[in-house]
């Protein structure tokens, strides 16, 4: 019965908390409107949502997002030298990371950090999902960037959705 | 005190954007240019958005919470249409720098 009345919890969520801040308002109307279309949205859309996204730990995922942004200002400031230096010391290149991750939500998070995080831009993911293409704006050290990636943002995300 | 550091929030913000468009029109290959633009998008925006959400809610006294949704769908879809990119270049084999560093392991 909840699962067919909430196929998608975690989104309802989200939706609901979007409309209210897109209305900018915690107004009674709209908290129940908001509610309304929560319900509504991801049952009318349940057909492009195959799989249940489920967080399981969701403390992981906050310390995650805290990790992430200060990644962003760090790396920032990282690639605004490389970028005011000469261009012609930058040295550039391709790298293949490993997946451990394998469920599809997991990965789009990874690759979309990966692209957040200054330096680096996620290109493409192998056919089989084992692999992700990564470009590095500048690399002095390709296991150092790897085991930073795999550190810092995979392992977490490992923790948070298939753990 | 307020306005020194919305100040400096707006200056940040606009210091970074500025660095992102700096290595849009330097870098020397597509890859490499495309770091410029999904850099400033992060802090850049990110900074002025800090202080517009600050201002407002300063001003008017009413928490002012859209610019958390500015910043979310910002990071939602600046990574998705990097990588887009990113992969359409790959397709359709956009020059790269010569030095640039292939390590593949065990790929095709």
């Amino acid at each position: 019965m909840m699962r067919r009345l909430l196929p998608h919890p975690v989104l309802s969520v989200f939706l609901w908390l979007i409309w209210l801040l897109l209305n900018n308002t915690m107004a009674a109307g709209h908290v129940v409107l908001g509610a309304v279309l929560a319900v509504f949205i991801p049952w009318l859309s349940s057909a492009f949502w195959p799989e249940q996204v489920c967080i399981k730990k969701p403390l992981v995922l906050l310390r995650y997002i805290l990790v992430v942004l200060w990644s962003i200002i760090v790396a920032n400031i990282n690639v605004a030298r490389l970028i005011l230096g000469r261009s012609d010391k930058l040295q550039p290149g391709f790298i293949s990371l490993e997946l451990r991750l394998q469920s599809p939500v997991g990965i789009s998070m990874l690759s979309n950090t990966i692209s957040l995080t200054p330096g680096t831009v996620s290109c493409d993911l192998s056919d089989d999902r084992r692999y992700l293409l990564i470009h590095a704006l500048h690399i002095d050290d390709v296991e150092a960037i790897i085991s930073d990636i795999q550190n810092r943002f995979e392992q977490p995300l490992l923790e948070i959705f298939e753990s | 005190m307020l306005e020194w550091l919305l100040a400096a929030l707006i200056v940040i913000g606009a210091f970074f954007t500025l660095v992102g468009s700096i290595g849009l029109y330097k870098l020397p290959d597509f890859y490499m240019r495309l770091h410029g633009p999904t850099k400033a998008s992060t802090l850049g925006v990110g900074a002025v958005l800090v202080a517009s959400a600050v201002y407002f809610t300063f001003k008017t006294g009413d928490v002012s919470l859209h610019e958390i949704l500015v910043t979310l769908f910002l990071f939602i879809t600046a990574p998705v249409s990097a990588h887009l990119m990113a992969k359409a270049a790959l397709h359709i084999q956009v020059k790269q720098l010569e030095r640039t560093r292939q390590t593949h392991k065990g790929q095709d």
